[in-house]
């Protein structure tokens, strides 16, 4: 497909658990990501869901480039950027921002705000010329929603809502085709939530920007995305479109992420479906064999611990599904 | 249990009436609570709602006692429970109210126990302090709350240290310790706020079943709108320091009678539903040494007029049996 913007095959990232002072030796490793494939198309917004140490913070440096995979490739535009050196990476690197969870620590506190937004002027120069570049910071507050003439303010003079914005427009200041948020509304109260959600679709829709949205809140994540990924332990356990994830989740996983999450509708209490998963995520040190979410499935018997399940279509998925037992239940909508 | 005088069985079991705590800070006055009111009986769940600097965690405090004071003042109203005014009591009676009577966890598990001391020890120390228990019976009765919270090997874990425990383990033992002298409320201060959802679920769950099982009190406080809707059986919405609409959970829901509680409610996204508008609240909500005149909320508001603008600020009209409102368009709110 020529409209694939981003595509990553089975991207690995193991960081090493060392132990010994002087002579370091391996004796394990987290697998943090272990074997992910997405696509992103143009225009498009990705979800990416999952519980906390499931790597999807992990997924979104390998995506920027703040950390390096272990194996697989990241193809942008037909170029993978893990092979990429020099100046050819330096330019590869405009095409993918980023947007940070915390406004309140993501933005040096001694930077002005015209500073921090025409940074990364500083580093691709060949962007904007340097007389232009006032003008480009105050119009890239401008299109975030800021007063331009609050250029010379720093961090702490903004609330968390309008920070996150300043966030927004370093990320787009050079033009970016794919920006990676990472949890950018968690950090924010419900009211202003909707203003920064609202904002990042505008933008969408004016620049033509993809997406890769990363968020453990999955009523957000249904909100703005097109396709979903739901994360376990560094692999993706069920891809789709939003319908298919939220409507008709076929993995048990997602169903039990989904059946968890309230809806704010006093009316469904007692009418949902609730599964209570037992205890808590394993190490990503030491996962279990097999399928990685056995331990505390429902379902699991023992072809789950001897077989990996693959993510693909199944007879009772039509939607990639990684469970040897898929099959789809409604857990959203009560009954 | 130690004997509180001046308790009247049939009077409500918490009540806060027109309370008032205000910061006094180098930059001026911060009003955190502007005339708070609420009550709370027996078996029921009451979510005071709201985003942050409304004034949901200071109202704890102040009714806890566990206020930093200075720079934190109650300058107003009273806390009754069973008709006994709290502020009012002196410090030593008033301990005996705390973790007796009136017991409280907290967001953030691993800050609110301490990291030198096992688990079981700081469990155990509230009976040997409060109930005067010996180290071999306290310890005794430690395992067990473990236990009843369905901390999975009590026996073992009561010697481990908080950081060995997940976050979902932790605020369980904070929730043993709260309940460990059986008391006849429990407030919960954004209990699950730090905790993933499926955990998030595990713990609402084992409250309510502990609610239940003692048929305590329970105060939540919250900013999660989805968890109210699941839990609460009343609803004091917290807007600037005052409490701006109470109603049954099912009136709030259906029927919101205060803009503020309108327009959260159409802000937030639904994991059931695609593609609706999320209607945004303008603006900021107001700084609170600097709070608007009138009506708090008027500067965001879509339905203010003039009198909205002028002080005094609109009084709780009564909307219906058990249901008010500080707007003074309420009706045009309900009938939208």
């Amino acid at each position: 497909m020529t409209d694939v913007v981003l595509e990553t095959k089975s991207l690995v990232k193991h960081f090493p658990i060392n132990q010994g002072i002087v002579f370091k030796t391996k004796v394990g490793a987290v697998q943090a990501v272990d074997g992910v494939d997405l696509q992103l198309r143009r225009g498009e917004t990705l979800g990416v869901v999952g519980e906390s140490g499931c790597g999807k913070s992990t997924l979104a440096k390998l995506l920027v480039g703040l950390e390096k995979p272990t194996s697989g490739s990241i193809m942008v535009r037909g170029q993978d950027m893990v092979r990429l050196k020099g100046n050819e990476l330096r330019r590869a690197r405009r095409n993918i921002q980023m947007v940070l969870q915390d406004p309140y620590t993501s933005l040096n506190p001694r930077m002005t705000v015209g500073d921090i937004i025409g940074e990364p002027f500083e580093i691709h120069p060949e962007v904007v010329p340097r007389k232009g570049r006032e003008r480009a910071v105050q119009d890239l507050l401008d299109t975030v929603g800021l007063n331009p003439d609050h250029i010379n303010r720093y961090p702490h003079q903004f609330s968390g809502g309008q920070r996150q914005r300043i966030g927004i427009a370093r990320a787009l200041a050079l033009k970016p085709e794919i920006i990676v948020c990472d949890e950018p509304v968690s950090a924010l109260d419900v009211s202003i939530q909707a203003q920064v959600i609202n904002l990042l679709e505008r933008l969408q829709d004016e620049f033509g920007l993809s997406y890769i949205f990363i968020a453990h809140d999955l009523s957000v994540v249904r909100h703005i995305s097109d396709r979903v990924a739901v994360m376990y332990l560094g692999r993706i356990v069920e891809q789709g479109y939003d319908t298919e994830i939220y409507d008709q989740p076929t993995h048990p996983y997602t169903q039990a992420l989904l059946s968890a999450v309230p809806v704010p509708d006093p009316r469904l209490r007692g009418h949902r479906d609730q599964i209570v998963l037992e205890g808590d995520v394993p190490s990503p040190a030491n996962p279990p064999s097999g399928c990685r979410f056995r331990t505390r499935c429902w379902k699991a018997q023992s072809v789950c611990a001897e077989k990996d399940p693959v993510l693909q279509l199944r007879e009772r998925s039509p939607h990639p599904s990684a469970c040897h037992f898929a099959e789809i239940r409604d857990v959203v909508h009560g009954h | 249990m130690d004997v509180l005088p001046g308790v009247d069985p049939r009077a409500p079991l918490l009540e806060v009436t027109d309370l008032h705590v205000e910061f006094r800070t180098q930059y001026g006055v911060a009003k955190a609570v502007n005339g708070a009111n609420f009550w709370l009986s027996p078996g029921e769940t009451l979510a005071i709602l709201g985003e942050s600097g409304c004034g949901k965690s200071v109202t704890a405090q102040a009714i806890m006692g566990i206020l930093d004071s200075p720079p934190g003042f109650i300058t107003k109203g009273e806390v009754r429970y069973r008709g006994i005014d709290l502020l009012t009591l002196p410090e030593e009676q008033r301990r005996k109210v705390r973790a007796n009577r009136i017991a409280m966890i907290f967001q953030d598990a691993l800050s609110a126990l301490n990291p030198v001391y096992t688990v079981g020890f700081q469990l155990a120390e509230v009976f040997r302090i409060h109930r005067g228990m010996s180290r071999g019976d306290a310890k005794k009765k430690a395992v067990e709350l473990l236990d009843q919270v369905k901390i999975p090997a009590a026996k073992a874990r009561v010697s481990d240290y908080p950081h060995q425990f997940s976050g979902g383990m932790r605020q369980r033992v904070m929730i043993a310790m709260a309940l460990a002298l059986d008391p006849e409320v429990l407030i919960a201060d954004e209990p699950t706020t730090a905790l993933d959802v499926t955990v998030q679920a595990q713990i609402m769950g084992l409250l309510a079943e502990l609610q239940q099982q003692r048929n305590m009190g329970l105060i939540l406080i919250t900013h999660d709108m989805g968890v109210v809707a699941d839990v609460a059986d009343r609803i004091s919405v917290m807007y600037a320091g005052k409490v701006v609409e109470e109603a049954a959970v099912y009136d709030i829901y259906s029927r919101p009678a205060h803009p503020y509680t309108r327009a959260l409610l159409e802000s937030i996204p639904r994991l059931d539903m695609k593609g609706q508008q999320l209607n945004v609240i303008r603006g900021l909500p107001p700084a609170l040494t600097d709070v608007p005149r009138g009506c708090a909320f008027n500067p965001r508001c879509r339905y203010a007029k003039d009198p909205c603008r002028q002080d005094p600020a609109p009084p709780a009209y009564a909307v219906a049996p058990h249901r008010t409102a500080r707007c003074h368009f309420f009706r045009e709110v309900l009938g939208d």
